[in-house]
């Protein structure tokens, strides 16, 4: 357990075995972290079933489809962050530990985000070559994606943090998070479109990255505040 | 070392976080505040309705500015005092601030949407369709949504003191993201059109229509100072219920 003398691990390498622990959980239950995914690719697929499917008019739908479907499918993975670690005291001990909280947290979101995030970036240029997206417009696609899910990682957590074991906390969730998650998804489905069009899109591009940065210094803090109140 | 000149300029901020103190002060001001936005409102809404010209280009229409305007200023001031208090009580674990941040939020979303009620009542006249994607509206509704999402939580705590706090922590973040939502939001659209019909410019407005909205401004501002600190006597009275004091102020 990465938990245990807690006080002798330097914060590096405790987050180097949270790390570890939560790849492993993870992998072990691969039926979790896919499930997102699956969400992900079957809201894409209903997109082209709710309107005619020509490529062409596709193609202006896409970055729509890619992000809103991303959005909520993050918000369904936000649920394996923290709820069972909440349910087997692990969290509670990694806030006792001594060890700065907002690190850790920094660390199980990285996990969360190689197990949810990422296969979403990956499976996204599938997804948008079937929304009728060029394929030179792949790298473009992935780009924005892998931006932009970090930051919705990083951010679901503070809301994840907050609800934490909430009778409604599901819908709660959602309601929390959405709003905080707009900035995102504008940048986002933009950089998606001119990428899809071909055009330059280093505008949106900076701003997704600039955004990821932010949260990434300042969501492990709120969502450590977040956690240790919702643990108290 | 703190002096002790420096220790006593903080007496009066602590005393506040005091809830007896609160409960008075608040009582003694609160008939202030809601007479004098009574007399600013009333002026304000002789000078708007009655005194000022109507406009050359929207005629009698754009009258509802002196509603919307201060409704959507509001709306984004009862936010700010709602984080500000929500810091207050986070760092100072002060309970009055908590009320009082408790109290901001229903107050600004109602605010919020009578800001968009109005503003959408004003766009159906001026702009020909109640809602449009106009960046100031969207950003308004999206501030909707983090009231609304902030209501969520406090409801879904049961918890006094873990709401009190999981909600601070939700109103900061909130503080943190509205600049940022606010910019997106402009930058969404302008990417997207022109605002060749929905700009409304800034108009250099005649004193005759500014000071009546100079006055419905000051209005709400108070008579939501008096409304909030109404609400955070009755938040306090909730929370404090089993208290010697309140016997006491309230006679009960």
């Amino acid at each position: 357990m990465s938990v245990v003398a807690a006080s002798r691990v330097s914060p590096w390498r405790a987050g180097l075995l949270l790390v570890q622990r939560d790849l492993r959980l993870g992998m072990r239950r691969p039926g979790e972290w896919l499930q997102p995914l699956v969400f992900f690719l079957v809201v894409t697929t209903l997109f082209p079933l709710a309107t005619d499917p020509q490529l062409s008019r596709l193609r202006d739908m896409a970055p729509a489809a890619l992000w809103v479907a991303a959005l909520l499918s993050s918000l369904l993975a936000l649920e394996l962050l923290f709820r069972e670690d909440s349910q087997d005291g692990s969290l509670e001990q990694l806030a006792v530990s001594g060890l700065p909280l907002a690190w850790l947290l920094l660390a199980k979101c990285c996990v969360h985000w190689l197990l949810t995030g990422l296969p979403l970036v990956l499976v996204a240029p599938l997804v948008a070559t079937a929304l009728g997206a060029p394929y030179a417009a792949i790298a473009g696609v992935l780009g924005a994606l892998l931006a932009g899910s970090v930051t919705l990682s990083l951010v679901g957590a503070v809301g994840a943090g907050l609800t934490l074991g909430l009778r409604r906390g599901g819908v709660l969730l959602a309601l929390l998070v959405l709003p905080l998650a707009v900035p995102v998804l504008i940048f986002g489905a933009r950089a998606t479109a001119l990428a899809i069009a071909l055009e330059p899109m280093d505008a949106p591009m900076y701003l997704l990255a600039a955004i990821a940065v932010l949260s990434a210094t300042l969501a492990p803090l709120a969502a450590a505040a977040a956690v240790r109140i919702s643990l108290e | 070392m703190t002096s002790l000149e420096s220790r006593l300029n903080w007496t009066w901020f602590h005393r506040f976080g005091s809830p007896p103190y609160f409960y008075r002060i608040a009582g003694i001001l609160i008939p202030w505040f809601a007479w004098l936005a009574a007399v600013a409102g009333a002026a304000g809404l002789v000078g708007g309705l009655v005194l000022a010209p109507p406009d050359y280009q929207q005629g009698e229409g754009y009258r509802i500015i002196f509603v919307h305007v201060p409704t959507a200023v509001l709306s984004t001031l009862a936010y700010a005092v709602m984080a500000t208090a929500s810091a207050v009580g986070l760092i100072w674990r002060m309970n009055v601030a908590h009320a009082v941040a408790a109290s901001c939020a229903t107050i600004g979303a109602w605010f919020t949407v009578v800001a968009l009620v109005t503003g959408s009542l004003w766009g159906r006249p001026m702009w020909g369709t109640y809602w449009a994607w106009d960046p100031r509206l969207t950003s308004e509704l999206v501030l909707l949504f983090l009231y609304l999402g902030y209501l969520g939580l406090r409801g879904a705590i049961d918890d006094s003191a873990r709401a009190d706090r999981a909600c601070a922590v939700l109103a900061l973040v909130g503080v943190i993201n509205l600049p940022i939502i606010h910019y997106s939001v402009d930058w969404w659209n302008s990417l997207h059109q022109g605002h060749t019909l929905l700009k409304l410019g800034k108009p250099s407005m005649p004193a005759s229509m500014l000071v009546p909205l100079l006055l419905m401004m000051l209005a709400f501002t108070l008579y939501f100072a008096a409304i909030m600190l109404t609400r955070a006597r009755g938040e306090i009275l909730r929370r404090e219920r089993s208290a010697r004091w309140i016997s006491e102020a309230t006679g009960a």
